[in-house]
C-alpha cells in the first residue's frame, strides 16, 4: 500500500491524462458518427464487447505489474473454450454447464501453473516461458479440434455471454466483478503490496522476507484463471469455440494495459486506468464500425494513441516509484 | 573472467544444438528414406531462407538487450511497396525489385529506434504499437488487395540455382539463389557482430547498458543501427518471401513474429541481452526447420507440430535458465551501483 501512497501524485496525473484522452475520444467519435455512438443499441453492443477485452487485459495486467508478461492469455482462453465446449456438447443438460465450466477453468489453471513454474521455479524469462506455453497450448487446442469449430451450447450456458442480470449484460457483470476483485486484491491485501514491490525491486522484496517464488506462481495462476473466464465469455458470446479465436487480441491486451498506465518494467499500474483504457479502445472500434471505416485503420489509430500517450506521459513531472 | 565464461557458455549452447541437430537428422534418416536426400535439404534451405533472414535481425536486436515484434509488418510494407512499384510502372528488373524494399524497411526500423530511444519505454511496447500502425495503415490504404501480375523476371529469378547437382535418377537439384541471399545475410551479420566496432558495441550495450553509457558510447547511434539493421533485413525478407510465394498478400506474414523469436531464442540468444551468435541463430532456425520437416515426412498430423515446437522451446528455455542458476550459485557476484 505504501508503494501506492508514494505514487499518488503521479497516479493522479496519469488518471487525469487518461480521462482527458477518454473525453477527447468520446467527443471525436460522437461527432464522427453524428451521435449514433450514444444510441442505445451502440451502447448495448459495447457493453457486451468491452468485458471480453477487459477480462483479457486484467489477465495481462497482473504479470506486467511484476515486470513480466503473459503471452499465453489468448491460447489459454481458447483452450478453456474448447474443453468447456467439448463437455457442453457431449454431456446431458443438467451436468454439462457446471462440469464444463469447472473443467475449462481447470485447464486454464494448469497452463497458469506451467507459466508460474517456468518463471518462478526455473527462472525462465516470462517472455520466453509464456511464448513456449502459448505455442504448446495453441498446438494442443488445434490437435483436439483439428481446426474445426465446436458449436451449439445449452441455453443455461449461453446466459453467461448473452443474458442480463438486473438490466446489466451478464459479461459486463462478470467484468465488473473481476475488476473489483482485482482492485481489492491489489490495494487491500498483502498480496497486492508485495506484487507492486516485486515489480519495483525484486531483490529488495526477496530480502524483506517475501516468498517471491510463491508470489510469482500465484500471479500466473490468477492470470490463467482470468484468461479462462475470458474464454468462457468468448464461447458463450459466439455460441462456438475454436482453437484460434481472437489471435489479434494478444498484442491488444498488452497495448490496453500500457495505455491504462501499467509500466511494462513493473511496479506501476491501476485497475481504474486499465478500465478507462478498454473503454477508449472500444469507443474507437465501435465508432469506426458505425461509420463503416476499416477495423485496420482503428488498429493503426490505437497504435498512434498509445505512442502519443507515452510521449505525453514522459513530459509530465513524476514522483512515483519504479520509474527513473 | 566473465567474458571467458560467457564465451564458453555460448559455445556450449551451440555445440549442444549441433549435437541435437545431428542426432535428429540420424533419427529421421533411419525413419524416412525421403529425409536424407539432396532434394529435401535444398528444399529446407530454400523454404526457411525467409524466416532465417528475419531471425538474424532479431538476433542483433536481442543482443542489444531489446526486442522487435514489428518486423513482419515492416517486411509486409516493404514488400508491398516493391510490388506496387514494379507492377504499376511495369519494371521488368529483378535488381530494382531487390533494391526497393531495403530502404523502406531500413527507414521503418529507424523510426522504431527513434521512438524507443526518446520514449525510453520497453521496445516490446513500442514495436507492438508500430506493428499496429504500419500494418493497419497498409491494409487500410491498399484494402488488403493481393498482387498477382508480377513481371516475368521476378519469377525467373526465383527459379535460379547456384550450384547444380544431378542425382541418380538424372534430376537436377541445386542451391536456390534465395538460400544464397540467406547465406549472405548470415555472413554479413557474423562479420558485423565480430569484426566491426558497431557489432562489439551492440554486445556491450546488451551486456551492461550502464557500463556502455559510462564508457562513452552513443547509445542512440547503437540503437539506431540495431533497429535499422532489423528493418533492412525485414526488407530483404520481404523480397525473399515474395520470391517464394510469387504472390503478394498483405496478410501472409503478420502473426508469425513469435516463430522468428522462438528460433532466435532456441539458437542461444537471450532476451536479457548481450548473448547470441549468428551461428547459433542459424542452428536454431535449422532445428525448427528439421523438426517440422521430419514431422511432415513421418506423416504426423500438422496439428501436433506446434505442440512439439512448443515443448522443445520450453525445454530449451528451462535447461538454459537452470544452467544459468547453477552457474550464478557457484559464482561470487559483486555488484557496485
Amino acid at each position: 500500500m505504501f508503494a501506492n501512497r508514494l505514487a499518488l501524485p503521479a497516479r493522479h496525473a496519469e488518471t487525469a491524462v487518461l480521462v482527458l484522452v477518454l473525453g477527447v475520444t468520446l467527443a471525436f467519435m460522437t461527432a464522427l458518427t453524428a451521435g449514433k455512438l450514444l444510441r442505445l443499441e451502440s451502447l448495448e453492443a459495447m457493453a457486451f464487447q468491452i468485458p471480453l477485452l477487459g477480462v483479457l487485459a486484467l489477465a495481462q495486467m497482473l504479470p506486467m505489474l511484476t515486470g513480466g508478461i503473459d503471452l499465453a492469455v489468448i491460447s489459454t482462453a481458447n483452450l478453456t473454450g474448447i474443453s468447456t465446449a467439448l463437455i457442453l456438447t457431449r454431456l446431458p443438460a443438467p451436468y454439462a454447464t457446471p462440469l464444463g465450466i469447472v473443467v475449462g477453468l481447470g485447464g486454464a489453471l494448469v497452463v497458469g501453473t506451467a507459466n508460474g513454474v517456468l518463471a518462478a521455479m526455473l527462472g525462465v524469462s516470462p517472455l520466453i516461458g509464456t511464448l513456449a506455453t502459448m505455442i504448446l497450448v495453441r498446438g494442443v487446442a488445434l490437435a483436439i479440434t483439428r481446426g474445426y469449430v465446436i458449436a451449439g451450447f445449452p441455453q443455461d450456458f449461453l446466459f453467461l455471454g448473452g443474458g442480463s442480470l438486473a438490466g446489466l449484460p451478464m459479461p459486463f457483470v462478470i467484468f465488473g466483478l473481476a475488476a473489483a476483485a482485482m482492485a481489492v486484491l491489489l490495494n487491500r491485501t498483502p498480496f497486492g503490496v508485495s506484487e507492486y514491490m516485486l515489480g519495483s525491486n525484486p531483490v529488495a522484496t526477496l530480502f524483506s522476507g517475501v516468498n517471491t517464488r510463491a508470489l510469482l506462481l500465484k500471479t500466473y495462476l490468477i492470470s490463467g484463471l482470468l484468461a479462462g473466464i475470458a474464454g468462457l465469455i468468448m464461447i458463450s458470446r459466439f455460441n462456438a469455440a475454436q482453437a484460434d479465436y481472437g489471435a489479434g487480441f494478444l498484442l491488444l491486451t498488452v497495448l490496453i494495459a500500457v495505455l491504462g498506465g501499467v509500466d511494462p518494467a513493473g511496479g506501476v499500474g491501476t485497475v481504474l486506468g486499465l478500465v478507462i483504457a478498454v473503454v477508449i479502445l472500444q469507443l474507437v472500434a465501435t465508432g469506426f464500425n458505425l461509420v463503416g471505416l476499416s477495423q485496420h485503420l482503428a488498429n493503426a489509430l490505437w497504435g498512434v494513441i498509445l505512442i502519443l500517450v507515452i510521449i505525453f506521459r514522459r513530459a509530465l513531472p513524476r514522483t512515483g516509484p519504479g520509474r527513473s | 573472467m566473465q567474458a571467458v565464461l560467457r564465451e564458453r557458455i555460448v559455445r556450449r549452447t551451440e555445440s549442444y544444438l549441433l549435437g541435437v541437430l545431428v542426432l535428429l537428422s540420424l533419427l529421421l534418416s533411419a525413419l524416412s528414406p525421403a529425409f536424407l536426400t539432396l532434394e529435401n535439404a535444398f528444399d529446407i534451405l530454400r523454404n526457411y531462407a525467409f524466416l532465417g533472414i528475419l531471425a538474424l535481425g532479431e538476433l542483433v536486436v536481442l543482443i542489444s538487450g531489446g526486442i522487435d515484434v514489428s518486423f513482419m509488418a515492416v517486411a509486409t510494407v516493404a514488400q508491398y511497396v516493391m510490388a506496387v512499384v514494379i507492377t504499376r510502372y511495369a519494371i521488368d528488373s529483378v535488381l530494382v525489385a531487390f533494391l526497393l524494399p531495403l530502404p523502406v524497411g531500413t527507414a521503418l526500423g529507424a523510426l522504431n529506434a527513434v521512438l524507443i530511444h526518446y520514449t525510453q519505454v520497453h521496445p516490446v511496447i513500442i514495436t507492438i504499437a508500430t506493428l499496429s500502425v504500419y500494418y493497419g495503415i497498409l491494409v487500410f490504404v491498399t484494402g488488403g488487395t493481393w498482387i498477382y501480375n508480377l513481371p516475368a523476371s521476378f519469377f525467373e529469378f526465383s527459379q535460379l540455382k547456384v550450384v547444380r547437382v544431378v542425382d541418380d535418377a538424372g534430376i537436377a537439384h541445386g542451391l536456390s539463389v534465395l538460400t544464397v541471399l540467406w547465406i549472405l545475410a548470415i555472413a554479413l551479420t557474423w562479420f558485423i557482430l565480430n569484426y566491426l566496432p558497431i557489432g562489439r558495441k551492440v554486445y556491450a550495450l546488451g551486456g551492461n547498458p550502464e557500463a556502455a553509457r559510462r564508457a562513452g558510447f552513443n547509445i542512440f547511434s547503437i540503437r539506431l543501427f540495431v533497429y535499422s539493421y532489423m528493418g533492412f533485413l525485414a526488407g530483404l525478407a520481404g523480397f525473399v518471401q515474395g520470391q517464394l510465394t510469387q504472390l503478394i498478400q498483405p496478410n501472409s506474414m503478420v502473426g508469425r513474429e513469435l516463430d522468428v523469436l522462438a528460433a532466435a531464442v532456441l539458437g542461444g540468444a537471450s532476451v536479457f541481452g548481450g548473448v547470441g551468435t549468428a551461428a547459433g541463430t542459424v542452428l536454431g532456425v535449422l532445428t525448427v526447420a528439421i523438426v517440422r520437416n521430419g514431422l511432415i515426412l513421418l506423416k504426423i498430423s500438422s496439428y501436433w507440430h506446434e505442440v512439439v515446437i512448443g515443448m522443445i522451446l520450453a525445454f530449451a528455455a528451462g535447461v538454459t535458465a537452470y544452467q544459468g542458476k547453477q552457474r550464478s550459485r557457484r559464482m561470487v557476484r559483486i555488484d557496485v551501483r
